[in-house]
């Protein structure tokens, strides 16, 4: 994984407190995985940046890489990565990721 | 590509020997799987160490071949 690349995925994470490497947009998932963390973030009134992988094969294998994690969606949160599809669903039903979003000072609809 | 379910167990089990592993077919397409696994390596490990540690198992499986993988890590309540 080149040095660019690497760059290129800390300024989006860092630069941005909640970001989602997605399969489509945030309005059009292409993706019932990505689309089902959207319904997610939604849900809490989260403001996200949306990052299309399929736009872009660098930086769809690159996050891979970066976070040794071999699927796509890939939930970050002030820079550190939350997790996938599966995680986030189980974060939401247990009340994890409303502490978490209080934790790390995002804004949310129960805010 | 589809994975059969036994595969997946098998190959769960080689690297997680005491994994108890519970595996569901969603749709019956040999595709879309939801898989729970149970083991005591998975103590004092965060969610995510505990799933990478199934997808290490899978070899770059997962992903690949294996599209859907719905999974659920949890220790036994006796660790």
């Amino acid at each position: 994984m080149n040095e660019p690349l690497i760059e290129r995925i800390e300024a989006d994470i860092k630069n941005n407190d909640v970001v989602l490497y997605m399969k489509g947009s945030p309005m059009f998932p292409q993706c019932g995985f990505s689309a089902a963390v959207v319904e997610v973030l939604d849900h809490f009134g989260v403001q996200f940046k949306g990052i299309d992988v399929l736009q872009d094969p660098a930086i769809r294998q690159g996050i891979k890489e970066y976070s040794n994690w071999p699927t796509i969606p890939q939930l970050y949160v002030k820079g550190e990565f939350i997790g996938g599809c599966d995680i986030v669903r189980e974060m939401a039903a247990t009340g994890e990721l409303a502490t978490l979003f209080k934790e790390k000072g995002i804004k949310t609809h129960a805010a | 590509m589809a994975m059969q379910a036994e595969d997946i167990e098998r190959l769960i089990k080689e690297s997680i020997p005491d994994a108890q592993v519970t595996i569901q077919d969603l749709r019956g397409d040999g595709d879309h799987y939801a898989a729970l696994v149970v083991s005591s390596a998975f103590k004092d490990k965060t969610r995510i160490q505990q799933h990478q540690m199934v997808y290490e198992a899978l070899r770059g499986r997962m992903g690949g071949e294996l599209h859907a993988l719905a999974l659920q890590t949890a220790v036994p309540e006796d660790a």
